[in-house]
C-alpha cells in the first residue's frame, strides 16, 4: 500500500514577515481610530497591513496582522468559520479554500500574500439556499460521519472535478489525498464525488 | 422479555437532520464560537520527562505584545476540587482525576503544560509562548515499554480470571502460543481539541467544549471549582470526531477556566496538532501472549491469555484486553492475566474498542494460527466454537446472530476463492491472501431524559444533554420520534449539545442510542397517550370512543372504527387551549430483566488484499464488514460508522504508530505528516452488511449499538489475510512492508 507522503513541511512559524510600516501608512485616518478603540495599541496598529480581496463574490477590506495566515484571518477576523483548523501545519486538509480558482491550504498562506486575489471558502458554494452539486452529493451518500473534514473535502472535491482531474477513482483517490477524514468516510466521498461529476451540472 | 414494546423506526428519508450545516460550513464546532473581547490561550510545555519546573523566566514574554497575563503554578488559584479534604464535605469522594493543571512544580511527561500565555490574539500569545525560558530540575525518567514490562516488580496486577484449568492449551492435541505487540495509537480526530470559558462574576460559568458528555463536563467543573452544578453550562453543539478523546475533561478544560478568571475576559485554548498527542490520552501499548489449545477436530480445549499495558506515572488506565478470551468462544479452560506498567509519559485513555479492540488482535491472529494448524477453514472453527450460552455466566444472549454475519461476510468477499495454503493466489505477480477476524463488545442502555415540546403547528421537538461526535445520534433520534409518531422527520427536530436541557449519556460505549433512543420511545409513548387522551376528553366527536379504538398516521390521530373521524397534532394541541404540549421524561433499563442476558453487539470482518512480494506494498482489494448490532435505526449512518470502524482498524493494522524516543521521552512523530493515518489512496470500497435483527430485550427499539464492533477484530482480518497471502505471521502492529520482504 502506498503511504501517503507529506507534501507540505512547511510551519506556519517560518513564515516570513513581509508586512512593512509603509503599507500601514497607507490606511485612512478613520480606520486607524477604530483599531485604537478595538484595544489595539496605535504602535501594533501601524505594524497590521491592509488587504483587499474578494471573498465568496464580495469585496472586503481586512487589516491584519504580521504571521497571520488566510485560515486564521477567514476565521477569526471575518467569522467565516466554515473553513476549519486541524493541524495549522498543512497536513489534513480541512482548511482547503480555493484561490483563484485554486485550491490551497489556508493554514500555509499567509494573508498577506493574497492581497487582490480572489477566495472562494465553504460557505461561498451555495446559491443561497441552493446547495452546489458537491454539497447535494456530499448528502445523499452521507460522506461524512462528524463534518469537520468536510468543508475541505468538498473544496477539494469541487477543484478536482473543475480540473478535470476526477477521471477514474483512482485518480480521484490521488487527487483528494490531502484531505484526511479521521471518521473514515472516504468511500462516500469518492462516491459523492462520482456522482457529483456525472451530474451533468455545473460544478 | 422487555415489557415495552418494539417500534419499528420509520425514515421518509434517512439524509442526516444536520447534513445542510455539516456541507455548508454552519455547524459550529466549539473553536468556531468567538464570545466578545475574548482572548487566546497557548500552552507552554515541558521540555524534559520527569521532573520539576525550577523557574519560568516570563519577563520576556510577559512584555511581549498582547500578552495579558500569564498562568503557571505560581500564580494558580487553590481549586477546591484539587484538594477534596479541604472543601466542604459535600465535595468527599470527588477529586480531579490525573494531571492537576498549575497545581504544583512537578514534571511527570515531556510535553506537559507547565504555563499557558494568555494574550489578544492567537498568534501574540503562540509568539510569546516561545519566550518563555523554563529553568527544571531533572529526575531520570523510564519511557521504554518493550523492556520494562518484562520486570514483574514494575507492573500493577489488574486481574485474573481463571475457568477450569489454568493453561490447559499446553496439554491439547494441537496448540498455539504467541507474542502480540501493538504501539500507541491516538486518536487525533480531524477536530483539536478546544475549550472556551466565559465567566458572569464568580459564580457562573459558560464553558464551550469539545465534549462527548457536556452533562460530565459540566459536573466535573462544578465539583472542581466549587460551584452550583446549575450555574456551569457546558456548551458542544458540533464534536469533529473524537473516538474516546471527549470522554472526560483534560487538563486544557480547567486551564481555560482558570485563565478566563485571571485575565477577566473569555479564553479560548485549541490545542495544537503536538499537544494532541500529549494532552487527550491514546491507546497504550500493549504486549500479550495468547496460548489457544484444540482437539483435532477444533474443539477448544483451552485458551490462556496475559496482557500488560502502559499507563502514566501520575494516574492508572486499564481497559478489558483480555475480557473477550474469557467468552467469545465456548471453551472449558480459560485463564487471563493483566498487568500495567506504569511510565513516564502522559495518561492512556478509551479509544474506540478501548480493550476488546487491542485483545481481539491476540484472539483473532490466535485462532487463525491454530486454524493452520489444525488444516482448518478459519471460518469453521470459529462456527465450530459458536458459544449459545455465555461461557462465564451460562446465561442466555439477549441476542446474538454472529453466525448469519459469518455466512454473509464469507459470501460478500468471495471467500471460496481461498486457499488454505498461503500464496497460492496471485494477481498480476503479487500475492493475494483472504483473511478474517471477528469482533464483539458490550451492549449496554443507560438513562437518559429527554424533553418533548409538540407545537400548534404539529413541529415536535425533542431535547438532551448528550454531544454527537459523528455518528449521527440527532438523526437517529428524529428518525425514531417521526415513526413513533407518524410525522415526517422535516417536522422534528432534535436539540442537543447544552447542558441546559435535560440530562442526556455520555456517548461512549456504543451506548447513545440505546440509551437515548429508549428514552424517545417512552417519551413518545407518553406523548401518544396524553394526545388520545386530549382527544377523547376535549375534542367533539371523539367522546365514547376508547384510546384502542385511536391510532396515528399521517399527522393525524384517528379513529380506526371510522377514518373520516381524524384530528391533526397540530389541532389536537389547539385543544388544550395551551401554546404547546410539552413534557419531560426519564428513562432507563429495568435491571431486574437485564441481569437474565448477557448482551453483546458482534462483528465479524472480511478481507482480501493483494501483497507485492518485491516492495512489501499491501494493496486492500476487498473488505467486507458484517455487524450484529440489533436493529438498525438509520441504515445509513449505521453503514457509515461501520465504514469509519474498518477505516481505524486499517490505520491499526498498517499506518498507526506514535513513537516515543527512548532518550528524551518525547514524541517523535507528534504530527499528521509522520502518524500516518489511512488516506483516500489507502481505503477501497468497504461493504457493510447487518443482519438488522431487533434485540428482544436492551430497549424498545432493539437497537444494540456498532460503533466498536466496527473496529474491533478489524486488524487481525489483515493480518490473517496478509498470512495466508505471503504465509508470514505478524505479531507486531502496524505491518509494514519491510516485515514482508
Ligand atoms: S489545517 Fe491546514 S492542512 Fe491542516
Ligand atoms: S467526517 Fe469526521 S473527519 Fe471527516
Amino acid at each position: 500500500m502506498e503511504k501517503p507522503t507529506p507534501v507540505h513541511g512547511e510551519s506556519r512559524r517560518n513564515f516570513i514577515k513581509k508586512t512593512t510600516a509603509l503599507t500601514a501608512l497607507a490606511v485612512t485616518p478613520g480606520a486607524l481610530v477604530k483599531a485604537g478603540e478595538n484595544h489595539e495599541s496605535i504602535a501594533s496598529f501601524f505594524e497590521k497591513t491592509p488587504l483587499k480581496m474578494e471573498i465568496n463574490g464580495k469585496a472586503v477590506e481586512v487589516l491584519v496582522d504580521p504571521g497571520v495566515s488566510l485560515l486564521d484571518m477567514l476565521r477569526e477576523q471575518l467569522g467565516l468559520t466554515g473553513t476549519k483548523k486541524g493541524c495549522d501545519q498543512g497536513h489534513c486538509g480541512s482548511c482547503m479554500v480555493l484561490v483563484d480558482g485554486k485550491r490551497v491550504n489556508a493554514c500555509l498562506s499567509e494573508a498577506t500574500d493574497n492581497n487582490g486575489k480572489k477566495i472562494t471558502t465553504i460557505e461561498g458554494l451555495a446559491d443561497g439556499d441552493k446547495l452546489h452539486p458537491v454539497q447535494e452529493a456530499f448528502i445523499r451518500h452521507d460522506a461524512f460521519q462528524c463534518g469537520y473534514c468536510t468543508p475541505g473535502q468538498i473544496i477539494s472535491a469541487v477543484a478536482c472535478i473543475r480540473e478535470g482531474q476526477a477521471g477514474s477513482e483512482k485518480e480521484i483517490r490521488e487527487y483528494m489525498n490531502d484531505n484526511i477524514c479521521r471518521c473514515g468516510a472516504y468511500p462516500n466521498i469518492i462516491a459523492a464525488i462520482i456522482e457529483a461529476r456525472d451530474s451533468g451540472k455545473k460544478i | 422479555m422487555n415489557t415495552e414494546k418494539i417500534i419499528p423506526p420509520f425514515a421518509e428519508d434517512d439524509d442526516r437532520v444536520d447534513g445542510i450545516e455539516k456541507v455548508t460550513g454552519r455547524a459550529t464546532y466549539t473553536a468556531d464560537f468567538k464570545p466578545a473581547n475574548m482572548a487566546y490561550g497557548v500552552f507552554v510545555t515541558s521540555t524534559i520527562a520527569r521532573g520539576a519546573v525550577k523557574n519560568l523566566l516570563l519577563h520576556e514574554a510577559r512584555n511581549a505584545p498582547g500578552v495579558l497575563d500569564i498562568l503557571w503554578y505560581q500564580n494558580c488559584p487553590a481549586l477546591p476540587g484539587y484538594r477534596p479534604w479541604a472543601a466542604d464535605p459535600q465535595k468527599k469522594g470527588f477529586e480531579w482525576r490525573g494531571l492537576k493543571i498549575f497545581d504544583n512544580n512537578l514534571v511527570h511527561y515531556f510535553g506537559q503544560p507547565i504555563a499557558l500565555v494568555i494574550a489578544s490574539t492567537w498568534e501574540k500569545a503562540l509568539k510569546a509562548s516561545a519566550l518563555v525560558k523554563a529553568e527544571y530540575i531533572q529526575e531520570t525518567f523510564e519511557v521504554d515499554f518493550d523492556s520494562l514490562r518484562k520486570d514483574p516488580s514494575r507492573l500493577k496486577p489488574s486481574g485474573e480470571y481463571k475457568r477450569g484449568e489454568p493453561d490447559a492449551y499446553k496439554k491439547a492435541a494441537f496448540y498455539v502460543e504467541s507474542e502480540y505487540h501493538m504501539p500507541i495509537e491516538t486518536h487525533n480526530p480531524i477536530e483539536l481539541h478546544a475549550t472556551i470559558a466565559v465567566w458572569e462574576g464568580d459564580k457562573k460559568l459558560t464553558v464551550y467544549d469539545k465534549s462527548q458528555g457536556p452533562k460530565g463536563t459540566q459536573n466535573e467543573l462544578a465539583r472542581l471549582f466549587g460551584l452550583e452544578t446549575a450555574n456551569v453550562r457546558v456548551i458542544t453543539r458540533f464534536v469533529g470526531g473524537a473516538f474516546g478523546s471527549g470522554l472526560r475533561s483534560w487538563p486544557h478544560v480547567p486551564a481555560a477556566c482558570i485563565a478566563a478568571k485571571l485575565v477577566n475576559r473569555p479564553v479560548r485554548i485549541q490545542l495544537s496538532r503536538r499537544q494532541m498527542f500529549t494532552m487527550v490520552g491514546y491507546r497504550p501499548m500493549a504486549w500479550q501472549k495468547i496460548g489457544i489449545g484444540a482437539a483435532a477436530d477444533g474443539t477448544l480445549t483451552g485458551i490462556t491469555h496475559h496482557a500488560v499495558s502502559n499507563t502514566s506515572r501520575y494516574e492508572d488506565y486499564r481497559e478489558g484486553i483480555v475480557n473477550a478470551s474469557q467468552f467469545l468462544y465456548e471453551c472449558p479452560n480459560v485463564n487471563t492475566s493483566y498487568k500495567i506498567l506504569p511510565l513516564d509519559i502522559n495518561t492512556p485513555t478509551w479509544m474506540r474498542g478501548p480493550g476488546e479492540a487491542s485483545g481481539a488482535f491476540a484472539l483473532e491472529c490466535g485462532l487463525d494460527e491454530l486454524a493452520h494448524k489444525l488444516n482448518m477453514d478459519p471460518v469453521e472453527l470459529r462456527i465450530k466454537n459458536h458459544a449459545v450460552l455465555h461461557p462465564q455466566s451460562k446465561l442466555p444472549w439477549s441476542s446474538k446472530h454472529l453466525l448469519a454475519c459469518y455466512d454473509k461476510g464469507r459470501e460478500l468477499v468471495g471467500w471460496h476463492q481461498r486457499s488454505s495454503v498461503p500464496g497460492q493466489l496471485t494477481d498480476k505477480g503479487r500475492r493475494v491472501g483472504f483473511g478474517m477476524g471477528g469482533g464483539v463488545f458490550g451492549a449496554y442502555r443507560g438513562n437518559a431524559t429527554v424533553k418533548a415540546v409538540l407545537t400548534a403547528e404539529g413541529k415536535l421537538t425533542l431535547m438532551s444533554a448528550v454531544s454527537d461526535m459523528g455518528p449521527g445520534t440527532a438523526t437517529a433520534m428524529v428518525s425514531i420520534a417521526s415513526g413513533a409518531m407518524q410525522i415526517p422527520a422535516s417536522k422534528v427536530s432534535f436539540l442537543l449539545g447544552d447542558t441546559d436541557f435535560p440530562p442526556g449519556p455520555t456517548q461512549g460505549g456504543s451506548a447513545t442510542t440505546s440509551t437515548l433512543g429508549g428514552a424517545v420511545s417512552i417519551i413518545c409513548e407518553s406523548l401518544r397517550d396524553l394526545l388520545k387522551e386530549i382527544a377523547l376528553k376535549q375534542v367533539t366527536g371523539f367522546a365514547g370512543l376508547q384510546k384502542e379504538d385511536l391510532e396515528f398516521g399521517k399527522e393525524t390521530l384517528f379513529s380506526k372504527k371510522d377514518n373520516s373521524l381524524r384530528i391533526s397534532l397540530g389541532d389536537l394541541v389547539k385543544a388544550t387551549g395551551k401554546p404547546q404540549l410539552e413534557l419531560v421524561k426519564e428513562a432507563g433499563p429495568n435491571p431486574a430483566v437485564m441481569q437474565k442476558y448477557a448482551m453483546n453487539s458482534f462483528s465479524a470482518h472480511f478481507v482480501k488484499l493483494a501483497v507485492d512480494m518485491e516492495t512489501g506494498a499491501i494493496e486492500l482489494l476487498k473488505v467486507v464488514c458484517t455487524g450484529d448490532g440489533g436493529k438498525i435505526v438509520s441504515p445509513k449512518t449505521a453503514r457509515s460508522q461501520m465504514i469509519g470502524g474498518a477505516v481505524g482498524g486499517i490505520g491499526m493494522a498498517l499506518t498507526e504508530e506514535a513513537l516515543i524516543d527512548l532518550k528524551t521521552g518525547r514524541y517523535l512523530n507528534d504530527n499528521l505528516g509522520s502518524y500516518l493515518v489511512p488516506r483516500h489512496t489507502d481505503v477501497p470500497y468497504i461493504d457493510t452488511w447487518f443482519p438488522d435483527i431487533a434485540d428482544p430485550v436492551i430497549n424498545p427499539l432493539g437497537t444494540k449499538g456498532v460503533g466498536e464492533i466496527a473496529l474491533v477484530g478489524f486488524a487481525a482480518a489483515v493480518a490473517n489475510a496478509v498470512f495466508n497471502a505471503t504465509g508470514k505471521r505478524i505479531y507486531r502492529l502496524p505491518i509494514k512492508p519491510a516485515m514482508l520482504i
